[in-house]
C-alpha cells in the first residue's frame, strides 16, 4: 500500500523505514491491546456479551423475517419516498432561488435558509404533532413525520446543491442559450439545469446517505425503523449489544455502498471532463455549505 | 402570547438552550481531540495507522447518530453499567446522561472533524511541499513553517460546517432524557397541542441565533484568511 499522500513525507530512507517498522509494531500492540480490552469487557461474566445465546438469534430466519428485514424495509421506504420528494423539491426551489424574479427568489432564499438551520429531528417533531394534532391522521403520523421532517431538510440542501451546481458552470452556456433565442426560462431548464445535475450527482447519492441515516431519528417518534425492529427483537433476548453491532453494520454496508457508488460517479463524470462539484468524502452533513465553501477558494 | 411566555418558564426553556450550548461546545472540544488524532493517523506514513484511521472514518460516518447515542446510553452504560458519573451523587442520572451523550457526539462528530482536516492538508498543493524542500528545509521546518499553515486555513469552512451540524445535531441526545431543547420542545407540545406553531417557531428560531451566526463567521473566516492560488 503506498502513502495517498507524499505532501507531508520525503520517500522513506533507511533510517525513516527502521523508524515506520518501530511505529507499526507499537501501533498494532496497542490496537490489539484496545480489542482486547474490549473483548475482555464483553465477555466479562457479568456482561457476557459474546456468549452464544445472545449470537444465535442471528442465525434464525425469524429475526430477519420478523423484525430486522420489516424494519430495514421501512427504513428504505421512508428514505427512498424522501429522497425522491426531495429532489423534486430541491429542484423547484433551486429555480425559485435563481429566478430572475426578485420576490420569488427572495421566498425561496429564505425558506432554504430557513429550513437549513433547523435540526432534522425539530422538524419531524413538528410533522408528527402536526399530523396528530391538526391533520387527525388516523394511523401513519410516525411515517408523515419522518418523510416530511427529512423532505423539508433535505429539499434546502439539494435547493443548494442545485444553486451551486449552475453557478458553477460558465456563463458563456446561459448566454448562447439566449443568443440562440431560448428565453431564460428555456435556457435554465434545457441547458443548465441538464448540466448542474449532472455535475451534482455525486454529491445527491451522497445525500442519500445522509437521508438514509436520518431515517433512524424517525425511532424517536415512534417510526417503525430498522432501530426499532431491532430494539423490540433485543428485548426477547436481552442481546441488546449484539444487535446494535448487527445493525451499525447493516447501515455502514449499505452506506459505504453508496459513498462507493458517489465516488465512482464522480471519478467518471471527471473523465468526461465535467467539474464534479465537491468528492463525496469532503461532504458533510452539509452538503451544500461544503459546496459553497470550496467555491470560495 | 402570555400562554407561551408561561410555557417557557415552566419548562425551563432558557435552561434548555443553555443545555444545547453546553453540549455543543464540549461536545466540539471532544471532536476535535479525537478528529485530529484521526487525522494525523491518517495521513501519517504508517500504513496502520493509515488503515486504523480510514476505518474509524468509515465506520463511524457511515453509522447513524441515533444508534451510536443508543450504543452509549443503553448499551455501554445501563447493559455494561459503565458509569462516567458518581453513583451517589443525586444528579447521577442526568449527569451519566449528559456526559455519554457528549462522548456519543465526539465520537460521532470527530470522523467529520478528520476529515475536514485531511481535505485542509489536501487543498495544499504538492509543489508547496517540494518548493519548500528545495530551499532546503528539512522536515520539520517545511511541515510548521510552509504545509501546516495552509492546510489549516483549507479547514476552517469544513470545521464550521461540522460545528453547524455539531449543534443541529445534539437534539439527538434528548433521546436518552438529556433535557435540550427538542427535549422540552416535545414536553411543551403534548402539553400544550394548540400551541403547535408557536412552539416550533421559538425553538426554530433558537437554532436559527445560534447556526447562522457561527456559520457565517466561519464563511467570513475561512474567506478572510483563504490562500490565494
Amino acid at each position: 500500500m503506498s502513502a495517498p499522500t507524499t505532501l507531508l513525507f520525503d520517500e522513506p530512507g533507511p533510517k525513516a523505514r527502521a523508524r515506520h517498522l518501530i511505529v507499526t509494531v507499537v501501533a498494532v500492540v496497542v490496537l490489539l491491546v484496545l480489542l482486547g480490552l474490549v473483548i475482555k469487557g464483553l465477555a466479562n461474566p457479568r456482561n457476557s456479551q459474546l456468549t452464544a445465546a445472545k449470537w444465535s438469534p442471528f442465525l434464525q430466519g425469524s429475526t430477519w423475517a420478523d423484525y430486522l428485514l420489516p424494519g430495514l424495509l421501512s427504513t428504505l421506504k421512508a428514505a427512498g419516498l424522501s429522497i425522491v420528494l426531495s429532489v423534486v423539491g430541491g429542484v423547484l426551489l433551486g429555480i425559485g432561488r435563481l429566478s430572475t424574479n426578485r420576490v420569488l427568489s427572495a421566498i425561496c432564499g429564505v425558506f432554504v435558509e430557513f429550513f437549513r438551520s433547523v435540526p432534522v429531528l425539530v422538524m419531524m417533531l413538528f410533522a408528527y404533532y402536526f399530523a396528530l394534532y391538526v391533520l387527525h391522521l388516523a394511523d401513519n403520523q410516525p411515517f408523515f413525520g419522518v418523510v416530511v421532517g427529512l423532505v423539508f431538510y433535505n429539499s434546502s440542501v439539494i435547493a443548494e446543491l442545485i444553486r451551486s451546481g449552475v453557478g458553477s458552470l460558465p456563463g458563456g452556456q446561459r448566454e448562447a442559450g439566449l443568443a440562440i433565442g431560448l428565453s431564460e426560462g428555456q435556457a435554465m431548464w434545457l441547458i443548465l439545469l441538464p448540466q448542474a445535475i449532472t455535475a451534482m450527482l455525486p454529491s445527491l447519492v451522497s445525500q442519500l446517505v445522509v437521508v438514509l441515516k436520518d431515517t433512524a431519528l424517525g425511532y424517536i417518534i415512534g417510526y417503525y425503523d430498522l432501530v426499532r425492529g431491532g430494539q423490540t427483537f433485543s428485548t426477547n433476548y436481552g442481546n441488546l449489544i449484539p444487535t446494535m453491532l448487527v445493525m451499525a453494520a447493516m447501515f455502514i454496508v449499505i452506506n459505504y455502498t453508496l459513498s462507493r457508488v458517489a465516488q465512482a460517479l464522480e471519478r467518471s463524470l471527471q473523465r468526461r471532463g465535467r467539474a464534479g462539484g465537491l468528492p463525496a468524502d469532503q461532504l458533510i452533513d452539509n452538503p451544500a455549505d461544503a459546496a459553497k465553501s470550496a467555491a470560495s477558494y | 402570547m402570555g400562554e407561551l411566555t408561561d410555557l417557557i418558564t415552566r419548562y425551563h426553556v432558557l435552561l434548555a438552550f443553555w443545555m444545547t450550548v453546553k453540549l455543543t461546545v464540549v461536545s466540539a472540544l471532544g471532536a476535535l481531540i479525537i478528529g485530529t488524532i484521526v487525522a494525523v493517523c491518517r495521513v501519517s506514513p504508517v500504513g496502520v495507522l493509515r488503515w486504523f484511521g480510514a476505518a474509524y472514518v468509515n465506520v463511524i460516518r457511515n453509522t447513524p447518530l441515533t444508534l451510536i447515542v443508543f450504543f452509549f446510553a443503553f448499551g455501554v452504560l445501563n447493559t455494561l453499567s459503565i458509569s462516567l458519573a458518581d453513583p451517589h451523587s443525586p444528579t447521577s442520572i442526568a449527569d451519566n446522561n449528559f456526559r455519554w451523550g457528549v462522548v456519543a457526539l465526539s465520537v460521532y462528530h470527530a470522523s467529520f472533524v478528520a476529515e475536514s482536516l485531511r481535505s485542509g492538508v489536501n487543498t495544499v498543493p504538492l509543489g508547496q511541499a517540494e518548493a519548500a524542500r528545495a530551499i532546503g528545509l528539512s522536515f520539520v521546518p517545511s511541515l510548521t513553517e510552509v504545509i501546516l499553515p495552509q492546510a489549516f486555513r483549507g479547514a476552517i469552512a469544513p470545521l464550521g460546517n461540522t460545528l453547524v451540524a455539531l449543534t443541529k445535531n445534539s437534539t439527538v441526545v434528548s433521546t436518552i432524557g438529556v433535557a435540550e431543547i427538542s427535549y422540552q420542545m416535545k414536553n411543551m407540545i403534548e402539553f400544550s397541542p394548540h400551541l403547535l406553531y408557536a412552539i416550533f417557531l421559538l425553538v426554530a428560531i433558537c437554532f436559527v441565533v445560534l447556526t447562522l451566526p457561527v456559520g457565517a463567521f466561519f464563511t467570513y473566516l475561512s474567506r478572510r484568511v483563504a490562500v490565494q492560488r
